[in-house]
């Protein structure tokens, strides 16, 4: 932290290290997390803080993390867990498609999984292979789970200290592209943003620009190459995945008649794609233009030299813009 | 070259009842012997109603414990209320034991989820079954975790088949055990066939308690159709989980004398003659004769059981079929605490769909 701005990657550290003051049921557990403090460290010095049996260094074994983090929130404990990579949460699916999400649900109640599994998420670090998935969809997918994607230093630390706070499983993930960029400055007053709402971070007229995650940075440049243009772009970042804000989406583009969504993950199934026909269903007859999507192709990330490609860049956003600004 | 690995293997009855070596101490209590008895013959007059029910239609799917019922009393007798049991879909016996009421376990395979909501306070932080095979032992960890991080001398204790031990999450499972010395019991319940796939060909290790030893702690096999057997060793490995010695991997070797649900025909993959042998190694018969022999079990008590059991096990039934639906919206309201206000227009359209058709209102 320096002149007290802070990354994103801080404000994680400092709403781990708060959660922990605050609640001593809550438990850091994953591979690399205590000692090392994590392969970004995310959780620096958590172990000092609390101690080995509050920060565990687990297992080289995903599956099992998922499992024993159903076990231990079913317990009353909160634990916070971490997948090194989003490459690597694949193994944990059954413990959070049949069990995390639904254990309040099968029991009526009776048991409950008050846990948040974070991860880091998205191309652009030259990461080797499998370091730099964006299947968002997968999760958001899940009746019981909540998806929460910050895109800022302020709204990763509200909304971190939120999903820990919530009595329901919530898949947290960080995008790494963002983790050492635009420091901020940020007051460490425990002070929780909502889950399953929009942010609205700039205010526009003329078009809406649908983004989350990594892809914000960009969505945020094209509004201002728009704006030098004379044009007026309102730019939301999505931030909760699951459940989705719709009634923010719907009346901003209510407002502006014209839509495009930006995400990094692979079009097909793409969280963009359950947006768009939402806004279909809710405001067809005020749309001025159909809705565009600028998304990753359906691929696997390419290896770095090729990832930039990959992401959707200023000018792909621009590009989508001006179609959708063309239709009279 | 093949390890050998020598594990003990303890057996104090033969099939007929009679002692093979010296029992220990309290094989000689009377009132002890006649609970572990009640509760099996209790758990197969269950069984056999709720086979009975899916046959005519009253309750779905039901994965029958005909054959197993000692592992699942000797471990039901010695858990204390406090310990957390986290089962597999073949439970029933230890369900009963633990408090889980008979007509819970009619709601759940009757396709009623308050079947896993249990109303006796003492299963309060008990596991519902779980049916993706061996994941259960992953939660067993995860609450002999927290067990461990509050230093509480409690036991979480969780059971499989034979089948799953195969699985990842059952050797993550073990692997993670062994690490953190964990309180935690795995009980295997080794009765020989995974649906249709006989033991013989689901691992190439001579025992399944042999995969213990791989993650640094203690395992063994019983004879699971010799509840003295069982019983002595539960005893044990929850005494050593308890005391933070570590977890123990207790294989019992038994047989699935039914099917391994009422929608499977074990006909189809396994010997009428290899069947007629096990039933004469099954565990009721065996404390039975062996009550008999010590002079505490007659015909007249015989009797008087099983008709006080089945008397038990019709009000279970009775009060199963007056249980009635839940209401529509119960479906939504437990899935999140709290149902979110983004997703309240689902909500009222499922609402909506319910008065559809049912013709009236689907509002409360």
């Amino acid at each position: 932290m320096s002149n007290g701005k802070v990354t994103l990657l801080e404000a994680v550290n400092l709403a781990l290290h708060r959660a922990m003051r605050e609640d001593e049921n809550v438990i850091v557990l994953g591979e690399d997390v205590g000692v090392n403090g994590g392969v970004f460290r995310a959780t620096l010095g958590l172990r000092d803080s609390f101690g080995f049996k509050r920060v565990i260094d687990s297992p080289l074994a995903e599956t099992m993390i998922g499992g024993l983090a159903v076990g231990m929130a079913a317990q009353g404990l909160k634990p916070v867990v971490e997948i090194q990579f989003m490459g690597f949460i694949y193994a944990t699916m059954e413990h959070l498609v049949s069990h995390a999400s639904r254990m309040r649900n099968r029991t009526r109640g009776r048991l409950t999984c008050p846990m948040v599994l974070r991860s880091p998420m998205g191309a652009g670090i030259r990461a080797p292979e499998h370091h730099s998935e964006s299947t968002e969809a997968l999760f958001a997918h899940i009746p019981g789970l909540r998806v929460v994607i910050p895109s800022s230093p302020a709204r990763a630390y509200g909304l971190l200290l939120a999903a820990i706070d919530d009595p329901d499983p919530v898949i947290f993930l960080e995008p790494t592209r963002l983790y050492r960029m635009n420091p901020q400055p940020l007051l460490d007053d425990g002070k929780r943003l909502p889950l399953d709402s929009c942010f609205t971070l700039r205010e526009g007229s003329d078009i809406t620009l649908i983004s989350w995650g990594a892809s914000v940075m960009e969505t945020l440049q094209a509004a201002t190459a728009l704006a030098e243009q004379g044009i007026s772009a309102e730019v939301i970042d999505v931030a909760s995945i699951k459940p989705l804000d719709l009634d923010t989406m719907e009346a901003s583009v209510r407002k502006t008649g014209r839509c495009v969504i930006v995400h990094e993950a692979p079009r097909s199934c793409g969280v963009g794609a359950e947006i768009a026909a939402s806004l279909y269903e809710r405001v067809f007859l005020q749309l001025q233009a159909p809705i565009q999507r600028v998304t990753a192709p359906d691929i696997p990330p390419p290896l770095y030299r090729l990832e930039s490609l990959y992401m959707p860049g200023v000018e792909d956003i621009l590009h989508a813009c001006d179609t959708v600004l063309r239709h009279a | 070259m093949l390890h050998k690995v020598e594990l003990p293997y303890t057996r104090f009855l033969s099939p007929d009842g009679q002692v093979l070596c010296d029992l220990p101490p309290w094989a000689d209590d009377f009132n002890l012997l006649t609970r572990l008895y009640r509760q099996m013959v209790l758990t197969r007059l269950f069984d056999q109603k709720a086979v009975a029910l899916q046959r005519t239609g009253r309750i779905g799917t039901y994965a029958p414990t005909l054959g197993q019922e000692a592992i699942g009393v000797a471990v039901g007798s010695l858990m204390r209320a406090e310990d957390v049991l986290i089962p597999y879909y073949r439970d029933t016996a230890v369900q009963l034991m633990r408090g889980v009421r008979m007509e819970e376990i009619l709601l759940y395979w009757g396709g009623d989820e308050r079947g896993s909501d249990f109303v006796d306070p003492a299963v309060a932080q008990d596991f519902p079954i779980c049916v993706p095979i061996a994941t259960q032992a992953l939660h067993a960890c995860g609450v002999a975790s927290a067990f461990k991080i509050r230093g509480e001398h409690r036991v979480a204790v969780t059971t499989c088949g034979d089948g799953g031990t195969s699985k990842g999450d059952f050797l993550e499972a073990l692997n993670v055990a062994g690490a953190w010395q964990l309180p935690v019991v795995f009980m295997v319940n080794n009765n020989q066939w995974a649906i249709s796939v006989p033991r013989r060909i689901q691992c190439g290790a001579p025992t399944l308690a042999q995969k213990a030893i791989g993650a640094g702690f203690h395992g063994e096999q019983v004879d699971g159709n010799d509840i003295l057997a069982v019983y002595d060793r539960v005893q044990a490995a929850l005494e050593r989980a308890r005391h933070g010695k570590g977890p123990v991997l207790l294989e019992c070797l038994s047989y699935r004398l039914g099917d391994h649900t009422t929608a499977d025909d074990a006909t189809r993959y396994r010997s009428a003659d290899e069947v007629k042998q096990a039933w004469l190694e099954e565990p009721i018969k065996r404390l039975q004769r062996f009550m008999v022999g010590q002079g505490v079990w007659d015909e007249s008590r015989e009797q008087a059981l099983i008709s006080e059991c089945q008397g038990l096990v019709q009000v279970a039934v009775d009060n199963f079929e007056a249980a009635g639906l839940q209401a529509p919206a119960s479906v939504i309201d437990h899935v999140y605490a709290q149902w979110p206000q983004a997703l309240a227009e689902q909500r009222e359209d499922f609402l909506e769909r319910v008065a559809r058709r049912t013709g009236g209102s689907g509002h409360e």
